[in-house]
């Protein structure tokens, strides 16, 4: 017996170590004042210095932050009628067609996503001249598609776990499906739609892949110019960046968890 | 509200309007049937329930009570049938324009919204005054004695505080029927008892029709003025509570409802008060009163059922040469305020004897192996031709 | 009831018409047709595009393929010009069917690797209090949250010659000179183990939390070693979670684009570098969409599985 749990608490460890030891040396190495990267040269903060005076860096955050929170939006939008339509609108034609789209992008390899979106693009534009050139629209488009797939699933569990009685309580005290939805299911997922949102804004801030095929000259996304600067090999300025982005990602994760807390509350009360 | 267990007897002694044969049915469930695929959940269920009853359907799961009030409520639509309230077909109208309101087992109180505003909610949906709202609500909420936790979230509840939300919410819109599914179920026993009093006497002071699904009968004998008993989705029996209990139509409802000991024979002869049946089991004949008898002719095979608290128990032979037979007792169960016995008679069948202790007395008992003679009136037992 | 009007001519069926649309439910229609509709177009016709061009002929013209249809002025009539060119290729040559069977070999062997690494942490969650539970589950999600493409970049700085891994083996004298890594296979399998570990735990944990400890106990109870227990009760109730995991793990990794391509040596080949390289370096359109055409049929299979799999739980 103690033999076991040593082993499965040293196995644990170890996955634990692995998960993070990058993260962590990433967050290290960015103080280090050597532009050799693995060479210590000290704390210094000259890189985040530089961070702040590229240019080039900081357009391609704005514009990958911009994509990301219109594509984020959208994507809640489409992607909770998805789910709900799914999990609460009984059966209809096409009911196994539209549950099918809804969970294969979520193990779509990218570069099927990116190759077939761009290629419908070109051919939508050839045909009716629309989207005229790519870029900013064609990459909100795309990531909205694949988001659009994670909000629908996770609004989807969300929904599967809510009592179903209490939105038949809400009919039977009088209210129509419409005010139904805005007054007892929308507050009820909220949890989950604000997750979906924040996981689609982490997805398409992400995404190297899918906006590499669909974006156009001139629109480098923040992971096409990390991805084009790292190529070629590790760079200083490029590891504060991944600490700045960590320290956001650390801020948001405790403000989900803060989120499901108060969720779980409701959950008890059931 | 008046929390003791006195009913007003002025209101036990209002006619009752179900067994009235002039009086018009509220609501009217005709044929109705209700098929998930291959199953069918309630089969072809006829029922009249009368205005101000306090009507339980009482069933084990599955059998077709919970869609049958999902019916009234109109979150299922029948497959086949129709349901009337006062007079209105309710086919074609949806569950948020009913006159119907529904107490749910679960509660079902909305986790996001204060105790007021879960009470308030259908008042709103109706468009009432927000002046009027915080009137009734307040008043309502009075009336469940939880006007000081109004602010408070569902989570922030006990059970019994819970449920009497739900009771709030769903009477607040003055519905002209209330649905309660299970409305005792989640609470422990003690405070079950209490609130079976109050939701009588709620239902007196309001005026309203309550159907009640329960699963639990002592539930259903108490609340009840008439008891629906079903299995597998059709309607055994249809009766007040008593008779449920003394005159069960079927081996079903007799074994569903307390305990029974059945004997099965054959009818040997039938006058003009009695009838008279062997049965294999019983050392001389069983005769019963022929108003416990009804359906039944000479030959036919049938099932006499005796409650075990209706059966004599003694060492010394009893009188008469009927309703007698006699055995050895193979278990015995103190229960404080009674008594159980286990006899085996000689054909081998077991049967259930309870036996109240009215006395003290610890002296001498009844116990394991004793010889023992059981005897019954011929009024107690009755006759099952099902 | 219009189901049931009796079908007499046009007429009636004008009338079976207005009837229908009458009986239709507007708001509901919306709410379905919206998403449906848009992933129709934007998920579902995009793979018929990429069928349609893997026919056609590369060309250097804008875009670069030839049209499926070649419409002759002349005589006023079109012609279908397909070919199965591309697909005839990718079959001869040796190269398309060695980056087809690597990546899935890379993409199988790194699924066992997680599920080996995964399979412990999993069980030590699901066997945790409550509040440890929570904590640890956090702790395995939390990476997931943060950019992938930084995470293995990440690895790039740990696994170089003179990284942080190699100064350690040297610190601990288990290696006196660096170990070549970074640009091997190796990363490659660290990657794609390292990247997609949350995937097969997450499953994993909801398996095997489900799992009820008392049958271990009556395992052990009955005469069972703890390894028996684990052979004979543990793992096979943990098969669903066990499957789901790995295809998780397994198709994208197939298609992986940036773990090979930052990771990985230049001989690493892998079906999702080829794809991109035919596009932005050949610039093939036709060729990259006969390979993504290829790869999807592979990998149709497994995600039909998870899609069935899925509707099983969904069912009541």
């Amino acid at each position: 017996m103690k033999r076991g749990s040593l082993f499965l608490n040293g196995s644990a460890l170890f996955g634990f170590v692995f998960l993070y030891a990058p993260i962590i040396s990433l967050i290290i190495y960015s103080f280090n004042e050597s532009k050799l990267v693995t060479v210590w040269g000290g704390w210094s903060i000259k890189w985040y210095a530089a961070l702040f005076q590229n240019e080039q860096i900081i357009n391609a955050t704005l514009l990958s932050f911009k994509i990301a929170a219109i594509s984020a939006t959208l994507a809640v939008v489409l992607g909770t009628m998805a789910g709900f339509v799914l999990s609460r609108m009984g059966r209809f034609r096409g009911k196994t067609i539209l549950s099918g789209w809804v969970t294969a992008p979520l193990i779509m390899p990218d570069v099927i996503t990116g190759l077939s979106l761009l290629l419908l693009f070109v051919a939508l534009e050839s045909m009716f001249g629309w989207p005229a050139g790519r870029g900013t629209g064609t990459i909100i488009i795309a990531h909205t598609t694949f988001c659009l797939a994670y909000v629908a699933v996770v609004v989807q569990s969300r929904l599967a776990s809510l009592d179903e009685t209490l939105e038949e309580a809400a009919m039977d005290l009088g209210a129509k499906p419409s005010s139904l939805f805005f007054l007892i299911t929308l507050p009820l997922i909220a949890p989950a739609i604000v997750s979906g949102w924040l996981l689609s804004f982490t997805l398409s801030l992400d995404d190297l892949v899918i906006a590499s095929f669909v974006s156009g000259p001139g629109n480098s996304t923040l992971p096409m110019v990390i991805f084009s600067k790292v190529r070629l090999g590790v760079s200083p300025e490029v590891n504060a960046l991944a600490t700045l982005m960590i320290l956001v990602v650390a801020i948001a994760v405790i403000a989900a968890i803060f989120i499901m807390h108060r969720q779980n509350r409701y959950k008890i009360s059931q | 509200m008046p929390t003791s267990p006195q009913i007003d007897p002025s209101k036990l002694n209002s006619p009752a309007s179900w067994r009235d044969p002039e009086a018009k049915p509220f609501v009217q469930i005709e044929q109705i049937s209700k098929k998930f695929g291959a199953f069918t959940a309630v089969d072809s269920v006829s029922l009249d329930i009368y205005k101000n009853e306090l009507f339980c359907l009482l069933g084990g799961s599955g059998s077709g009570k919970s869609t049958l009030l999902r019916m009234l409520a109109g979150f299922d639509k029948p497959t086949s049938g129709r349901i009337l309230i006062d007079g209105v077909d309710m086919s074609n109208i949806e569950p948020w324009k009913r006159p119907v309101n529904m107490m749910f087992q679960s509660y079902a109180l909305f986790p996001h919204l204060s105790v007021e505003a879960n009470v308030a909610f259908g008042l709103r949906r109706e468009g009432v005054r927000s002046q009027e709202v915080k009137q009734r609500v307040a008043e309502m909420l009075d009336m469940v004695q939880l006007g000081h936790l109004a602010k408070r979230k569902p989570f922030m509840l006990s059970g019994g505080q819970r449920q009497r939300v739900a009771l709030a919410r769903a009477l607040i819109k003055r519905p002209k029927l209330l649905l309660l599914d299970e409305p005792l179920g989640a609470l422990d026993k003690k405070l079950r008892e209490e609130t079976q009093f109050e939701l009588i006497n709620l239902q007196d002071e309001l005026g309203i029709t309550f159907i009640v699904v329960t699963h639990d009968q002592e539930e259903a004998m108490t609340l009840a003025t008439r008891i629906g008993v079903m299995n597998q989705g059709q309607i055994a029996q249809i009766a007040e509570p008593h008779q449920v209990y003394e005159c069960p139509n079927s081996r079903f409802v007799a074994e569903f409802i307390g305990n029974v000991n059945m004997f099965e024979g054959t009818v040997m002869s039938e006058d003009s008060d009695s009838v008279t049946v062997h049965s294999p089991d019983m050392d001389n004949l069983i005769k019963i009163d022929k108003e416990h008898a009804t359906g039944c002719a000479p030959t036919q095979s049938v099932c006499v059922a005796i409650r075990p608290e209706k059966m004599r128990i003694s060492r010394d032979p009893m009188d008469g040469n009927t309703n007698t037979t006699s055995g050895i007792v193979t278990d015995y169960a103190y229960m404080g305020s009674q008594s159980i016995y286990k006899v085996r008679l000689h054909s081998g069948k077991e049967v259930r004897v309870t036996l109240p202790n009215a006395i003290r007395d610890m002296g001498d008992r009844l116990t394991w192996d004793d010889s023992v003679y059981l005897s019954w009136d011929s009024e107690s037992g009755v006759v099952l031709t099902s | 009831m219009n189901n049931i009007t009796p079908y007499v001519g046009k007429g009636a069926m004008a009338v079976r018409l207005v009837h229908r649309i009458k009986a239709m439910n507007w708001g509901r229609m919306a709410v379905i047709l919206t998403p449906t509709l848009w992933l129709a177009v934007f998920f579902f016709i995009p793979f018929l595009v990429v069928f349609k061009i893997s026919l056609a002929e590369s060309a250097i013209a804008v875009p670069p393929y030839s049209p499926l249809f070649e419409w002759n002025p002349e005589e006023a009539y079109a012609t279908l010009k397909i070919t199965f060119g591309n697909y005839l290729f990718l079959f001869e040559s040796r190269f398309y069917l060695d980056a087809y069977l690597s990546s899935i070999r890379i993409a199988a062997i790194s699924t066992f690797i997680t599920l080996v690494i995964a399979f412990p942490i999993a069980y030590l969650i699901a066997k945790s209090s409550r509040t440890r539970r929570t904590l640890l589950l956090s702790l395995v999600i939390l990476p997931f949250w943060t950019s992938f493409l930084l995470r293995v970049y990440a690895w790039m700085g740990l696994l170089k010659k003179n990284g942080v891994v190699n100064e350690f083996l040297m610190g601990l004298g288990i290696t006196d000179h660096p170990l070549i890594m970074l640009q091997t296979d190796f990363a490659v399998y660290v990657g794609i183990v390292y990247t997609y570990l949350p995937f097969m735990i997450l499953p994993l944990y909801t398996t095997l939390e489900k799992m009820d400890l008392a049958l271990l106990e009556a395992a052990k109870d009955l005469g069972a070693k703890p390894y028996q227990a684990f052979f004979l009760v543990t793992l096979p109730l943990a098969i669903p979670g066990i499957v789901a995991g790995c295809l998780l793990v397994f198709i994208p990794a197939v298609g992986e684009f940036v773990i090979p391509a930052l990771l990985g040596g230049s001989d690493t080949l892998m079906i999702g570098r080829v794809l991109w390289d035919e596009f932005f370096l050949n610039r093939d359109w036709p060729m990259a969409s006969a390979v993504a055409t290829v790869m999807l049929i592979v990998l149709v299979g497994p995600i039909m599985f998870i899609r069935s799999r899925n509707k099983q739980e969904d069912a009541p």
